[in-house]
């Protein structure tokens, strides 16, 4: 392989990793900063999708438009999901919010069958996903995965600054260290935490909008999601929404070089450069905790 | 006299099967220290709990400025005023000093007390207020503790053991503020263990034993040696 060859696989890969880093931003939220394991994670972006789906073909909203209206729609889903379901499970053991979640997975999936069928679908993002950017040397930069990196760095950007600059940011972290101090002194964690999940209802909409451009999705597709997120996460260090960027790019990486070697690696080679890492590094690449 | 700003009526908590909290009857007025003394488990954190709403059963009246404060929310207590310093600190030692400060203010009453006043009591935590809460020796968390509840504004504070686990010297310090806070109109509840510490400083006792108050009064009026034997629970003998 060539030298332009090679930088334009690196490229495509980090890009990748924006698109990763844009899924995981929100599992960032709920598994390195909130503390609790959201098995559903992939299952709500899918289900976002679909939400866009309805609004853009049924109702025929333009796509910007379509995420403008699902946009309030996701905070108010999270918030109500986690006041009402997740708060009641939380802090009475690892297995609950497990078990709670996965049983959210599942519904979700048989929902999204039941009411759309099994049916690959996509979005539609009008010639904009299929523009390219030439650079000399051969070397092609599309605008649709560029965008998505740009869109994914400005929202860890945003969420950085929301958890580690602000009152609700230090409310939300207060909560995560000691909710029963926070209890005791009047911090009314289960409203606090709702907010969160609100936010990370908004990092699901703006990532469903543009995966769902991107790649195809099914109702089944959320696990497959998930597990990428998961290792972005824990990769980057929890807590560190940066380093779940850096996290999401290693991955993109390491999925554009396994495919050098066969197609077939691409995604082995992402989840081995995972565990490798892992393995030597199990608090992750920047944590903050 | 007018009415006091707290004024519990035969006050009972129950923890299941067990009563921490038995019939207790006590005022605090606005600019009065009172202290609460009484050995280990004798009820007086379950009262400070009961206060604030965190028992889980709790029988009697608590009226605050005119209003039943049973079965109100603690988020809602606390926004009218009432602000607790809890036992063991309990600070958020994953956020900064300043964080920790400024949690205070987000869940008081509105009012004026401003992060500057603390860093005025308690100089030190202006200079670590980007430091961990997690990274400051006992003496300084309790400041921090003390300032939280501060910025919250109370009209009455409700202070837990705040000398537990730490140095005569460092006590001194954190209580030195304690009457230019009544001077100012809180009114302050103290729970010690520490008797003699906790007289200096209060208009008025209670003392508790097994859940129930057996004596009350003022320091000055009271002979040590009453006190003493009723915090043990010698004079039944």
């Amino acid at each position: 392989m060539n030298a332009a060859g090679l930088v334009n696989q690196l490229l495509q890969g980090i890009l990748v990793g924006g698109l990763y880093a844009l899924y995981a931003s929100g599992l960032s939220i709920s598994v390195g900063v909130m503390r609790f394991v959201n098995i559903a994670h992939g299952d709500l972006i899918v289900l976002v999708s679909f939400l866009l789906l309805t609004l853009t073909a049924s109702l025929r909203l333009p796509l910007p438009l379509a995420v403008a209206v699902a946009l309030p729609i996701s905070f108010a889903g999270g918030y109500v999901l986690q006041r009402w379901l997740l708060q009641r499970v939380l802090g009475k053991g690892i297995l609950q919010i497990v078990l709670v979640t996965f049983g959210l997975s599942v519904i979700i999936q048989n929902f999204l069958q039941g009411t759309y069928g099994a049916d690959t679908r996509r979005l539609s993002g009008s010639g904009f996903e299929t523009a390219t950017i030439a650079l000399p040397g051969g070397i092609g930069i599309g605008v649709l995965p560029l965008t998505i990196f740009v869109v994914a760095a400005a929202l860890i950007f945003v969420l950085d600054r929301l958890l580690y600059r602000t009152r609700v940011g230090a409310q939300v972290r207060a909560v995560s260290d000691d909710v029963e101090a926070a209890n005791l002194i009047g911090l009314a964690a289960p409203r606090i935490y709702a907010i969160a999940m609100g936010v990370v209802g908004v990092t699901v909409c703006i990532s469903a909008a543009f995966m769902s451009v991107w790649t195809n999705f099914d109702p089944t597709s959320g696990p497959d999601r998930l597990l990428i997120a998961f290792e972005a996460v824990v990769l980057g260090g929890l807590g560190s929404l940066w380093g779940t960027l850096i996290g999401g790019i290693v991955l993109g990486v390491a999925q554009a070089v396994g495919a050098q070697f066969d197609v077939s690696w691409q995604l082995l080679a992402g989840h081995l450069v995972f565990l490798a890492i892992f393995l030597i590094r199990p608090q992750g690449l920047f944590p903050r905790y | 006299m007018s009415e006091p700003l707290l004024a519990l009526e035969r006050v009972s908590v129950h923890y299941d099967r067990f009563r921490a909290l038995h019939d207790v009857d006590l005022t605090v007025g606005a600019g009065e220290i009172v202290s609460i003394i009484g050995a280990n488990g004798a009820g007086k954190s379950s009262l400070l709990r009961a206060i604030v709403g965190q028992a889980p059963r709790i029988d009697g009246t608590i009226r605050y400025d005119g209003a039943e404060l049973r079965g109100r929310a603690t988020a809602q207590i606390v926004r009218s005023g009432v602000a607790l310093v809890p036992e063991g600190r309990r600070l958020f030692p994953s956020l900064t000093v300043e964080e920790n400060l400024e949690i205070g203010s987000s869940i008081g009453r509105p009012g004026e007390v401003t992060l500057s006043e603390v860093y005025a009591y308690f100089p030190v935590l202006e200079q670590k207020r980007r430091q961990l809460a997690r990274d400051l020796s006992g003496g300084q968390q309790q400041m921090v503790a003390l300032g939280r509840a501060l910025l919250a504004n109370p009209r009455l504070l409700l202070c837990d053991e705040i000398s537990l686990g730490l140095a005569p010297l460092v006590t001194n310090e954190l209580y030195e503020i304690v009457p230019a806070l009544a001077k100012r109109g809180i009114a302050i509840l103290l729970v010690e263990q520490d008797i003699s510490r906790s007289l200096a400083v209060a208009d008025r006792f209670y003392c508790l034993l097994e859940g129930a108050v057996t004596l009350s009064g003022r320091p000055a009026e009271t002979p040590r040696e009453t006190v003493t034997q009723h915090y043990f629970g010698l004079w039944k003998r």
